[in-house]
């Protein structure tokens, strides 16, 4: 297997893009990445494209042919395939790219993600969303999917005492880091007041615990580790690459306090990578609500199981603190285009790792982490990123 | 939102909590599976068609304020994760009460009723919902 790099990256801002169509974003974010990497068209291989749901959200399938068509790959007939695994599309695709790499199958792969969520109602949009737990046994019943995180919220309350300040306290460090991020959705910061005093959405969790929808797209170009440094001068190399599946209901799964598929690709990327948790500076992690960031700093073995919402009200997951998670903004203030968010967090870990990321930047951070999740969990993936 | 062979193919289930019975292992499963996720190809022909009692107690639950659209009527309404006396675990709403009178732990039993309907004259969609089994008086 070959070493694989990251060699540019690019993305949008994320947010409401009301003057952006879906193929905008997905170029504007492809041609900023292969421009980053000092790369011309011709040189690319193959592209992967992670989207969840565009045609339920513009009406239009067949994603790969449209991104490469419209980024101008398409003259070159290069192979373009587009990956879904809901919210984990996106890490998935990477997770393609670093395969077509690493198995040598192909030398210079950009991978991109997107997702276009405003033209669509509200209302609608929340549905397709849905369309990520099971349709049969869990969405039909009435199960909306913040419903679905809210039975963990309060299930994880109830066994380890995690209590609704600490959740609130996830929105606000992330909507603070937001604040530092001129491409979050979200730049203003919050206080627990604010969270606790919005309305609810399903008990116990309120609107400032959900991520929004937003429009938005991100990319990254890949290439073997020993031809990196032909096109930039710190390259980042992926260390480690896992994947695994659950159960797609919650209810099936014996323990709903804890995602057994983020575990499982956590110990896969860190057996890959020969390093553990505490090696690790930098993490984007998967919080499209506050109690899923609370989750996945303990399956991802930050904390012990139950101490998540402790260490966060203590701001160990700040910029400061013992690990800083979601400097971004996350998923949270940073916006959620559902497709791109995987890619968004390894653009996130790419610029903390060149330390290029301003005044969120964490000190002399040399490994990173992005931990992106599909469902209530039915998919999870986690890569890990080290300065070359 | 579904059709109507859609809802109905499931109708057994949906009715009556018909699910399945692994016989390899002895487990229960909700809805039926071809195949039992523990024994794998053990448990090939000894999966037996059972219907599930219907009680059991509240895992988790949630009052929803911001549903489906087709459920608009019946906000806000009580979401839950129910475990079956059989061990396995269903979602479903729970009625006939407040959502301040439920804990976890709280004993439930299935009964059936209106899901939902598609639109104003079409066909209504039946299935289970959890009423709380009230404590006898000492």
């Amino acid at each position: 297997m070959r070493r694989v790099a990251i060699i540019g990256v690019g993305d949008t801002e994320f947010g409401e893009l009301w003057d952006q169509s879906f193929r905008d974003m997905g170029i504007q974010a492809g041609l900023a990445a292969v421009a980053d990497a000092n790369i011309s068209s011709e040189q690319i291989d193959a592209l992967y494209v992670g989207n969840m749901s565009a045609g339920r959200f513009i009406e239009q399938e067949h994603i790969g042919a449209l991104i490469a068509d419209y980024t101008g790959l398409a003259r070159d007939h290069i192979p373009a395939t587009r990956i879904e695994a809901a919210g984990a599309s996106g890490g998935l695709a990477l997770r393609q790219g670093f395969m077509a790499v690493a198995s040598g199958l192909h030398d210079i792969v950009v991978v991109g993600g997107a997702e276009k969520m405003t033209d669509v109602s509200d209302v609608e949009s929340s549905v397709i969303q849905s369309s990520a737990a099971d349709q049969e046994w869990e969405t039909i019943l009435g199960a909306t999917f913040p419903a679905l995180h809210a039975l963990i919220a309060r299930r994880h309350m109830h066994e380890f005492g995690t209590t609704r300040e600490q959740m609130a306290d996830v929105a606000v460090k992330n909507h603070k880091h937001g604040s530092l991020n001129p491409k979050a959705q979200f730049q203003r910061e919050i206080t627990r007041e604010t969270v606790l005093g919005s309305p609810l959405v399903s008990s116990p969790l309120r609107v400032f615990d959900c991520a929004p929808s937003s429009d938005g797209a991100a990319a990254v170009v890949l290439c073997p580790l020993d031809m990196a440094k032909k096109f930039t001068e710190i390259p980042i190399e992926i260390i480690g690459s896992g994947q695994a599946s659950d159960t797609l209901s919650l209810h099936d799964r014996k323990d709903v306090c804890s995602m057994a598929a983020t575990k499982a690709a956590a110990k896969r990327a860190f057996e890959m990578a020969n390093i553990t948790t505490k090696d690790v500076d930098v993490a984007e992690v998967h919080d499209n609500f506050t109690i899923s960031e609370i989750l996945a700093i303990e399956d991802l073995g930050f904390f012990k199981k139950g101490e998540g919402g402790k260490a966060t009200e203590a701001g160990l997951t700040g910029l400061q603190g013992e690990i800083a998670v979601n400097t971004s903004g996350g998923l949270k203030a940073r916006g959620d285009p559902i497709g791109a968010t995987g890619l968004a967090q390894a653009v996130e870990i790419v610029a903390q790792l060149r330390g290029k990321a301003d005044k969120r930047q964490v000190k002399d951070a040399s490994v990173g982490l992005a931990h992106n999740v599909g469902g209530t969990g039915g998919t999870a993936v986690v890569h890990l990123f080290r300065r070359a | 939102m579904a059709t109507a062979p859609r809802y109905w193919r499931e109708n057994p289930s949906r009715y009556n909590m018909v699910g399945i019975k692994c016989n390899s292992c002895g487990r229960h499963f909700f809805p039926p599976r071809a195949i039992c996720p523990v024994c794998h190809r053990k448990s090939v022909g000894k999966i037996e068609i059972t219907k599930l009692k219907g009680e059991g107690k509240i895992f988790s639950f949630t009052e929803v304020q911001e549903g489906l659209e087709e459920l608009s009527l019946q906000r806000p309404y009580i979401v839950a994760l129910v475990e079956l006396t059989e061990g396995a675990r269903v979602t479903g709403q729970i009625i006939d009460c407040e959502a301040c009178d439920l804990t976890i732990g709280t004993p439930v039993r299935a009964t059936l009723r209106k899901l939902s309907e598609e639109g104003p004259s079409g066909v209504i969609h039946y299935g289970y919902k959890f009423v709380p089994i009230k404590e006898k008086a000492p």
